[in-house]
């Protein structure tokens, strides 16, 4: 379908949810209020490691107002662990710690009050008797032999360690005239939502039902719940209509929903679990990634780039959970954007003393393409060839698609030198190349930041098989219901949460574009999960793709019908009529309005074809395209379409203060079609805030005692409107084969590149002096520390 | 202890423990739901309502330190739209130019915006994000935030007619 | 994060204020709340008591005197950048002021509350040292005053006696007819805890001849401190002259180390800054000659 013939996508109208959030309406998991309510502090311990020796809480239930106090060894004999991802059934994780704390803020007790300050007032009564064991911090400590050993049972620290070779490596890096070998820190930093996990978990008795409101995004929610309760997925009911105050991935809350699950079936009565802010920071186990690459990149004289090694260890932290899988998810665009014919990938998740991660956008892509793009700069500088010069030789032609990959995936459209020609038609290279300069002859360090990178979407979650061998999930789907009622009023059923990506705006942009009618009038609902069709929520980039698919299915099985009610009424070949606007018209003249196949549909039966169901009601339960293969060799195809983004960034500082200060940001961004321009954009300013976060601000540090420095917003230093420039957004659009409006993803865009964008202008700035930092977050002080030792 | 508060032009008696955050007592006490807790210590701003005219976080004010002074609420910068389910210009400016996306720090913002517009009724850009530099926002990067400041300025002042 | 409890008063004087500080050794004062509040929801701060300020008419007084502007302790930080006395006659306070905090917890802050909070980052507490202002203290047993580079004493440490509360800050007025300001800070976000912060006051005779130079230092070590620049500068005006003064009168300074930035970063930071505001002030006064 052609951009112009469009009446809905791709026009800015406004998003649907915005109204409420203005007001402050918003149904955020804060603001319910369930009758007899009871409230949960907790109770940490701040060791890195110690046995839990004896816990007295017997001061504390004397206190007034305080109903319990639950504790591990309570929760574990009545509860199974939580679930991994990886196949490490001794890797336990509970709600709360089990005989042994194994990271400092690891949560002790839950207390149970009238209030939350009760709740706080009575967990600094409670005694507790650790004794303080060895604890490992780093990751390349955790795998020496004789580290402590987090999980005893385990045998090891080793999560995950997978080799993978495709392609003929060895031939590739004999063949090159040249390696490089450089390695490079993604810090630990996380998305840290404004709005905390939360919970409201309630039990009835009665109808033998879970009602769980939560801040949720997490594919398979109450199937997790379930199983660790001993419930029947069916007597879990997770309320979709909470909107969720930000995740980007990481709101997955999955041990706050069983421990206020656990006490809201022991007491009878609802549990309120919000986390506070320090609780989330330390042991809210939402840390993102904190890996390093060791990469070695072969490549010729002039400048083809043949193969790459690249080593990634992560540390995951004291448990496992699904982070791990982080490590695959970039399986799918190893490569990035390049030609490059072969990859040798060692794949390392470690279990250290340190908080839990949980998946961050992008999955792993942000880091990867981090140490890709580092790579990238490393080359053209080794050749002392411009870095745009050197990309262009090795990104993949548009002439080049569906373009496979070494590790099996198929990339299915992309016009990489175009997004290229529009950025430097809007930001001239060569007159950026001559102000950075400028800025250099005036005294201040200055550099170009580049970064060309990809957004797999679509979450075809197909590293789950290639990283664990017992995992043989094939199905990644997501579901729409639509409804056309006795009135003639449409109402579609999405069947997930939100966190501000706008799905409603989504589907009913979609369905109102292909029924013909105005999206404004189309309810979207959201049912509970006791009442909802399958769907693996907002992760993967893949809703535009996915619900955007099943809501297009849905509508246009409803067209269908509706043309065939037209056809049968007016006695003409459903191909020989039109639709249009709700209305089917005859080659004749003769036509049918939508409140008569309202009327037909849902009131005369007898004007029906034999055998047609009444009412006009339809579903479309949709498998990710493309996906649908177990891999084979170590190969398989990921992601089913993929975004580009091309950053071009100019920054300088003062060698002494060294205060990076970004003068200007452009990027070119191609998702494809695009549904709802003004939300697109939006994550694209977004992604890029939250890049230079990572990359110049956002650290979860840890001191040698094991404790986080850096616990609150004091110290956790989130971009604010003074350290997130105007950026321009260059639109380019290679629409996806894969998709019925060619759209592709782009909730992870912006995020994707800026970190590396913003590395690359900084070593820039650096290359002068021969500095180069390869570690994120690139601090002031740090700069500022290396320069002034250079000069001494 | 029992107070006399100003919420959103009216004003009673609460009886409340001295620790309890204005913040607390608007969201639990009054049920406001509106005002949202971010962080509980003062830096992020999803707290943000107006006492005396000034934008203000009330994470950082106790309920009883307000006794005397005039609050409003997101739910109350525009007591009959309220009712009506209609927005002023700035909170239409907000929706024009898609200036959130989850909504958390939503009312925070707009309250900032509110206070500053009432000073500077012609402000830059800059001044924009000088205003909503205490607001944090995690899903917008600012951008569209400071285009529907803009946009609400340009309207209020006559400059922009649709 | 909810505070422990606590009582709250709110006495009309300031005589009934420091009665209820002498009575109980866990008492607090509330001024603004912008630095207590957020002690309390960590459970940092537990005090069994809140003895509020904010009602005492006479501590939100600003006076013009013939040679101090005195500043009651409850003068809320956007009013005093409002205050066309301060404006005129302590222009350094106001570039101190405008890089405290928000604009939501300027409405808030007090004067008074962040020289009794002493942060070594602090930017009122910095301007009070480099003007030597004059920080006047109430207590049952008597009245007290100190002088603001003697009453920091160490992180969030101040020469308050027990059970005392500042009353009243005196800013001296400039005695130099013409005179120059200059204010500058560094932190890795703008308005965060500075990790160093510099700030000048130059004077000069009617001949032109500078006659009184006050540089000062903050967020570096653990207090704000002067910095005895004017002995060791050779009055020669060019980069190396200035910086190489103010190396000179930086050598009993213990510059902290954080995970923020070595100490390293905050000497060598502090130079330039000192720098960049010693300048500024020269500029205001014209005498900025062409070299720099």
């Amino acid at each position: 379908m052609e951009k112009s013939n469009y009446n809905f996508v791709s026009k800015n109208r406004r998003p649907v949810e915005d109204k409420r959030f203005v007001t402050g309406h918003g149904n955020f998991v804060a603001d319910i209020d369930r009758p007899d309510m009871l409230h949960v502090a907790i109770l940490a311990c701040h060791e890195p490691s110690a046995s839990i020796d004896e816990i007295d809480f017997s001061a504390a239930l004397k206190m007034k107002g305080v109903i319990d106090v639950i504790t591990g060894k309570e929760l574990a004999s009545a509860t199974k662990p939580l679930m991994n991802g990886l196949d490490t059934p001794n890797v336990k994780r509970y709600s709360l710690a089990v005989e042994q704390v194994r990271y400092a803020g690891e949560w002790v007790c839950a207390i149970v009050a009238k209030s939350r300050a009760i709740a706080e007032d009575a967990a600094e009564k409670i005694l507790l008797k650790t004794t303080s064991l060895k604890f490992v911090l780093d990751s390349e400590k955790a795998l020496l032999p004789k580290s402590p050993i987090v999980h005893e049972n385990h045998g090891s620290n080793i999560l995950l360690e997978k080799k993978f070779v495709w392609g003929d490596v060895f031939q590739d890096f004999k063949k090159s005239d040249h390696q490089i070998s450089y390695n490079v820190n993604w810090g630990r930093n996380s998305t840290v939502p404004v709005e905390t996990f939360g919970v409201v978990a309630e039990w009835n008795a009665w109808k033998n039902i879970l009602d769980v409101w939560a801040s949720i995004q997490m594919p398979k929610f109450s199937d997790h719940i379930a199983f660790v309760l001993g419930l029947r997925a069916n007597q879990v009911r997770v309320h979709y209509d909470v909107d969720v105050g930000g995740s980007y991935g990481v709101k997955r809350g999955i041990k706050h929903t069983i421990l206020a699950s656990y006490i809201s079936r022991k007491l009878h009565r609802p549990i309120r679990l919000i986390e506070d802010r320090l609780e989330n920071m330390r042991s809210g186990d939402a840390h993102g990634p904190e890996r390093k690459f060791d990469v070695t990149m072969a490549f010729d004289s002039d400048g083809i780039i043949h193969s790459m090694k690249m080593r990634a260890l992560d540390n995951a932290g004291a448990y496992a959970g699904r982070a791990p899988f982080q490590l695959g998810k970039p399986i799918g665009a190893i490569v990035g954007p390049y030609t490059i014919s072969s990859v040798e990938y060692l794949a390392l998740s470690v279990t250290t003393n340190k908080a839990v991660q949980e998946a961050v956008r992008g999955f792993g892509q942000a880091p990867t393409n981090y140490a890709l793009e580092t790579g990238i700069d490393r080359i053209a500088n080794f050749l002392k060839m411009d870095r745009m010069e050197l990309r262009q030789k090795n990104l993949i032609k548009s002439n080049q698609f569906p373009y496979i990959i070494p590790s099996g995936s198929e990339y299915d459209s992309g016009d990489y030198q175009t997004v290229i020609k529009k950025v430097f038609a809007s930001k001239n290279y060569k007159e950026l190349i001559k102000e950075r300069d400028l800025l250099r002859k005036n005294g201040l360090m200055a550099g170009i930041g580049i970064a060309s990178c990809l957004e797999p979407s679509g979450g075809n979650s197909s590293f789950e098989p290639l990283l664990n061998s017992k995992n043989k999930t094939t199905t990644w789907m997501e579901s729409c219901q639509l409804n056309i009622d006795a009135s003639g009023t449409v109402t579609a059923r999405i069947h997930t949460t939100s966190s501000g990506q706008g799905h409603e705006t989504l589907v009913s942009t979609i369905v109102g574009e292909i029924l013909e009618i105005d999206p404004d009038e189309i309810c979207i609902a959201r049912p509970n999960s006791i009442e909802s069709l399958p769907g693996n929520s907002p992760v993967g980039s893949r809703m535009a793709i996915m619900l955007g698919g099943a809501a297009g299915k849905a509508s246009k099985k409803l067209k269908e019908k509706i043309i065939i009610i037209a056809a049968h009424k007016l006695g003409f070949k459903k191909s020989e009529l039109i639709y249009q606007k709700g209305s089917v018209f005859a080659p004749d003249g003769s036509s049918m309005s939508w409140d008569e196949i309202i009327e037909f549909s849902h009131r005369r039966i007898d004007q029906l074809p034999d055998g047609m169901d009444p009412g006009l009601a339809s579903f479309d339960i949709m498998q990710v395209p493309t996906g649908g293969n177990l891999p084979k060799d170590d190969k398989v195809h990921m992601y089913p379409c993929y975004s580009f983004e091309f950053h071009l960034v100019l920054l300088s500082f003062d060698p002494i203060i060294c205060k990076p200060n970004i003068r200007s940001y452009t990027v070119g961004h191609d998702c494809g079609t695009v549904i709802n321009p003004s939300i697109v954009s939006g994550m694209t300013y977004g992604g890029i805030a939250h890049g230079i976060g990572a990359a110049l601000l956002e650290e979860f540090a840890y001191d040698d005692n094991g404790q986080l420095m850096t616990q609150s917003f004091l110290d956790y230093l989130i971009p604010s409107s003074h350290e997130v420039p105007e950026i321009k957004i260059i639109k380019h659009s290679t629409p996806s084969p894969h998709t019925f409006f060619g759209q592709k993803g782009s909730g992870e865009s912006g995020y994707l590149g800026a970190p590396a964008a913003i590395s690359s202008a900084i070593n820039d700035a650096l290359s002068p002096i021969n500095i180069s930092f390869l570690s994120l977050p690139i601090r002031m002080s740090l700069v500022s520390d290396a320069i002034a030792n250079q000069n001494e | 202890m029992k107070i006399e508060l100003n919420i959103n032009n009216s004003i009673k008696v609460y009886d409340v423990e001295p620790r309890l955050t204005l913040l607390d007592f608007i969201r639990d006490e009054m049920k406001l739901k509106g005002t949202h807790a971010g962080c509980e210590h003062g830096v992020c701003g999803a707290c943000t309502i107006i006492l005396n005219g000034e934008a203000v976080r009330s994470c950082m004010v106790l309920a009883v330190q307000a006794v005397g002074d005039e609050i409003i609420t997101i739910e109350g910068i525009n007591a009959k739209e309220e009712r009506t389910g209609e927005l002023n210009v700035l909170q239409d400016a907000f929706c024009e130019a898609h200036g959130m996306q989850c909504g958390y720090c939503t009312p925070g913002m707009v309250i900032s915006a509110e206070v500053l517009l009432s000073k500077n009724s012609n402000p830059t850009r800059e001044e924009v994000r000088e205003a909503i530099s205490g607001n944090i926002c995690r899903c917008t990067g600012y951008v569209q935030i400071v285009d529907a400041i803009m946009l609400a300025a340009e309207r209020l002042s006559g400059r922009n007619r649709k | 994060m909810k505070s422990v409890p606590f009582d709250y008063v709110r006495p009309k004087t300031l005589e009934s204020a420091c009665s209820y500080l002498s009575k109980d050794p866990n008492s607090l004062v509330l001024a603004g709340g912008q630095s207590l509040l957020p002690m309390l929801s960590m459970r940092l701060a537990r005090p069994s008591i809140l003895v509020d300020i904010a009602h005492i008419k006479e501590l939100k007084i600003i006076e013009n005197k013939r040679e101090t502007i005195k500043i009651g302790s409850m003068v809320r930080q956007a009013d005093a950048l409002k205050d066309p006395d301060i404006k005129k006659y302590l222009p350094l306070l106001i570039k101190g002021l405008n890089n405290v905090g928000h604009p939501p917890t300027r409405a808030r802050g007090t004067i008074g509350g962040s020289i009794a909070q002493a942060d070594p980052s602090s930017e009122i507490a910095l301007v009070a040292v480099t003007l030597g202002a004059v920080i006047k203290v109430h207590s049952t047993i008597e009245n007290v005053e100190f002088l603001a580079s003697e009453f920091f004493l160490g992180p969030m440490m101040t020469a308050i006696p027990d059970s005392g509360c500042i009353f009243e800050i005196n800013f001296p007025k400039p005695t130099a007819r013409k005179f120059g300001t200059g204010f500058n800070e560094t932190a890795p976000r703008k308005s965060d805890y500075a990790l160093a912060s510099a700030s000048a006051y130059v004077g000069c005779k009617d001949t032109g001849e500078i006659d009184n130079i006050k540089l000062g230092i903050g967020g570096v070590g653990d207090f704000p401190q002067l910095i005895d620049f004017d002995q060791h500068w050779d009055r020669k005006q060019n980069k190396k002259s200035i910086t190489n003064a103010i190396k000179e009168s930086l050598s009993e300074v213990d510059f902290v180390s954080d995970y923020h930035a070595s100490s390293e970063y905050r000497k060598r930071a502090v130079i330039e800054l000192a720098y960049q505001s010693f300048l500024e002030a020269l500029g205001e006064i014209g005498k900025a000659n062409n070299e720099n």
